[in-house]
């Protein structure tokens, strides 16, 4: 199957330069593409989804009832990451991390951070999922952001931006894996040459970042410490991903009903009675953890989990409260947080954010909505967002109101080019926007997972990757050497 | 405590209706398949063979509320396809899915592809295919759930969630072969005294082949007659499908979650099952014809269904005390 005719159209392209030439990270892939014969690269998509869909690798669709589970689109061309260029990023997201976690910590502490005048005092009580219950507490190693997958993407400009951080649960890394093993077996005679990074490791790091925070006591009792998952259970978007990971780890998925809290501590039902439970990965929201601390008409947590929690009995990951860093108004910050906690400049930079509630911004946003996207600052899944090149008169009316009415709960950025990858389209290869969502853990140290999700708009020139959006993904190949010269 | 992993009560219980839900499919299949070919021996009355068919499903009134009378279509419609009907055969293998997704991380990958692979066949299937292609139906439904079954004694470390699997393939079969046993007596009954001639004989031979025992019970006895098949299918040691062999294994089971040695109980499901086995060790069939089969078998049907309610009382169930729970795992 050949490139002939493959347009870049004025857009980035992760494979080909602007003159058209392959870049020379893809070479090896490109010739590999091109060897094969006529129908053989779509014969291999069709088995990819098949196997997907009967291996159940699906995601849920709210308010589907057509059998409401998907397959999460596909798509075997990879995006290709130099090791150079990897480094660079490694570096930048372990800087970010760290600087977000010492906020986030300073925050539910001294708030040295405002006091000094960094960022408004303001900005944090209305951010939405700041948590006043989390005041004082001190997680273990003071660590709040254990798995953090931050979206990067990359401009016209050939930069890479961090776009957001996604502190609180984010998801997808199971598709990171399976894709992997996908790729392998499409593409061998390519892995054997170009010394791919492996990402099977991941359920063993995950284990042991969540190990790393379990009760001292836990070590004491018996050899190892027990941790489970905490799933909102199998009707959740999410739910493969659980059950996934905690297979991987060999730790017990548990749902709220199967844990109670007694004397302090957490225990899950088993069928020989109560067990002590350490370590919880938790894939459910702040406000669902615990009645009693957080929403009180929730069914799904366990009354009286923060308190154990607070009293060191049990570990959380994600801590509770870690979100207050997932607002986009305080996303605007980062840089100068960076700068604060680490004394140094940000190494990714964060795209231009213009905050609605500065009367200046405000202006300037109202102005120029058919240029800009506007997003809520506290919404995720690509919901609550405005892409003001492709929208109508009437949708930039309704955003001017929601603007004015609640400014805080509004940002606005210009709207990037994302970069392009090469993707199967019928019997053809059409370039889409893509970005890449690089998890990191936190437990001894900071560790990122050498790839990640990348995510790609499936329908022509749309910029919206997410799944419940008409996105599929890709593998993504970083490099284990330099490429020679 | 270490080494031994521990079993959430939630997941048991999927596990227990999984393994269920499978055995059920599997029995209804061969229920219609065993059917359809019975017809062509059978020429009188064609649809007078179809009721029974419901009667051991136990939705008698159900199904004469939504269709009337049986005849071959409505009833294959009925056992099959109908999602409203929570023992069709789609359902069945729609709430083994539901539940084997829930404990996806618990069984094996290989068990779970098998599961969904066929609920995923029977969803894409646009409806009930033409008559000549339904024996051939049955038969891969019947042939997907050996390999299940296969595929979890192959792949699933044999521990104690293995037991809860083997617990519900167990008690449902022992439930089914007793009410395939139960109608089909019942309605053979007046013809008792034409035994050995070749209606009979086709008729009850058609019994055994529900149950797949049909060579077995040759080997082991040569001629029909229905005291022998009681026999074979009550009371036998080692037919795989007999009430007591599937009681005797049950009863293994439950004594492998507890550890308890065999003879012996801790929990009063343990005691309810072991009862069973019991009775069924010591019991003879012309014991159980001088009572009258279908009052044993009714009988049979309100212990099972006793040890069932145990198993969710005594495993299941998230415990009302659980301060009362955690000192008693303390001591164990």
């Amino acid at each position: 199957m050949q490139f002939h005719g493959y347009q870049t159209e004025g857009f980035r392209d992760e494979m080909f330069d602007e003159s058209g030439s392959v870049r020379p990270e893809a070479k090896l892939l490109v010739e590999t593409i091109c060897s094969l014969e006529d129908g053989q690269l779509q014969r291999c998509q069709r088995a990819a989804e098949r196997l997907l869909l009967q291996l159940g690798i699906t995601f849920n669709v709210y308010g589907d009832s057509a059998g409401a589970e998907r397959i999460f689109p596909f798509d075997l061309i990879p995006r290709i990451v130099r090791a150079e260029e990897w480094e660079w990023i490694e570096r930048g997201l372990k800087q970010r991390i760290h600087a977000l976690n010492e906020f986030i910590d300073d925050i539910y502490h001294d708030q040295k951070i405002v006091k000094d005048g960094v960022i408004p005092e303001e900005v944090i009580r209305s951010a939405a999922f700041y948590r006043p219950q989390c005041i004082g507490i001190n997680p273990p190693k003071r660590v709040w952001c254990h798995i953090t997958g931050t979206d990067l993407v990359r401009h016209g400009d050939g930069q890479i931006y961090v776009l957001e951080d996604n502190l609180r649960v984010p998801s997808g890394v199971s598709y990171v894996l399976e894709n992997r093993e996908l790729m392998k077996r499409t593409f061998p005679q390519v892995f054997e040459g170009l010394h791919v990074r492996p990402v099977d490791d991941y359920p063993s790091n995950l284990l042991a970042t969540l190990e790393s925070i379990a009760p001292p006591s836990s070590w004491q009792k018996s050899q190892k410490p027990t941790v489970v998952l905490l799933t909102p259970g199998m009707y959740n978007s999410a739910y493969f991903e659980h059950s996934f990971l905690a297979q991987k780890m060999g730790v017990q998925l548990v749902e709220g009903r199967d844990l109670a809290v007694l004397d302090g501590y957490v225990w899950m039902r088993t069928t020989k009675g109560l067990r002590k439970v350490d370590v919880i990965y938790r894939r459910i929201d702040d406000d669902f953890l615990d009645p009693e601390a957080f929403r009180p008409d929730s069914l799904l947590g366990v009354p009286g989990l923060v308190d154990a929690y607070r009293a060191g009995n049990v570990a959380l990951a994600n801590a509770p409260g870690n979100g207050v860093a997932d607002d986009k108004v305080v996303y605007a910050y980062v840089p100068e947080m960076i700068r604060y906690y680490e004394g140094a400049d940000a190494i990714l930079p964060n795209v231009p954010t213009f905050l609605c509630w500065r009367d200046q911004d405000r202006r300037h946003v109202l102005q120029n909505l058919d240029k800009l996207v506007v997003k809520a600052a506290n919404e995720a899944g690509g919901y609550g967002m405005l892409v003001g090149p492709h929208s109508t008169e009437a949708q930039r009316q309704e955003f001017a109101a929601k603007i004015e009415t609640n400014p805080r709960n509004y940002i606005a950025q210009p709207t990037l080019a994302l970069s392009r990858v090469p993707t199967l389209v019928n019997n053809n290869f059409e370039g889409r926007h893509v970005d890449l969502r690089p998890y990191i853990l936190y437990g001894h140290d900071i560790t990122v997972l050498p790839g990640g999700l990348t995510r790609v708009a499936l329908r022509k020139g749309s910029l919206v990757v997410n799944s419940s959006q008409g996105g599929g993904s890709k593998d993504t190949w970083v490099l284990a050497d330099p490429l020679a010269k | 405590m270490t080494g031994d992993t521990a079993l959430l009560s939630r997941v048991a219980d999927s596990l227990y209706w999984m393994a269920r839900y499978m055995e059920r499919a599997e029995n209804v299949a061969r229920f219609i398949g065993v059917n359809l070919n019975l017809q062509f021996d059978l020429p009188l009355d064609p649809a007078g063979q179809w009721q029974p068919l419901i009667d051991t499903s136990g939705d008698t009134a159900i199904f004469l509320e939504r269709y009337g009378a049986a005849n071959q279509s409505n009833v294959i419609q009925f056992l099959t396809y109908d999602s409203d009907n929570l023992n069709s055969i789609f359902s069945c293998l729609r709430a083994a899915r539901e539940n084997a997704r829930s404990v996806r991380e618990t069984i094996s990958s290989e068990m779970w592809a098998q599961v969904n692979s066929m609920y995923l066949q029977m969803q894409a299937q646009p409806g009930m295919p033409e008559p000549e292609s339904l024996p051939e139906l049955f038969h891969s439904i019947r042939l997907g759930c050996h390999m299940f079954q296969g595929i979890t004694d192959a792949t699933m470390t044999h521990s104690e969630a293995w037991h809860f699997v083997r617990l519900g393939r167990k008690l449902e079969r022992a439930d089914k072969t007793s009410r395939i046993l139960d109608v089909k007596y019942f309605m053979l009954l007046p013809s008792l005294r034409d035994v050995g001639t070749p209606y009979d004989d086709i008729q009850w031979s058609a019994v055994l082949k529900s149950v797949s025992g049909f060579e077995m019970y040759r080997k082991k006895f040569g001629r029909i007659h229905p005291r022998d098949i009681v026999d074979f299918l009550v009371m036998d040691r080692e037919f795989p499908r007999s009430i007591h062999y599937s009681i005797r294994t049950a009863d293994e089971s439950i004594h492998a979650v507890t550890g308890t040695p065999m003879g012996a109980f801790t929990w009063p499901s343990e005691r309810l099952t072991g009862l069973l086995r019991a009775e069924l060790d010591f019991t003879s069939v012309d014991q159980i014809l001088r009572e009258g089969l279908h009052d044993y078998l009714d009988k049979l049907q309100v212990k099972m269904n006793a040890i069932d309610r145990g198993l969710s009382e005594d495993f299941f169930a998230a415990a009302p005390d659980d301060r009362a729970v955690a000192v008693q795992s303390q001591r164990s």
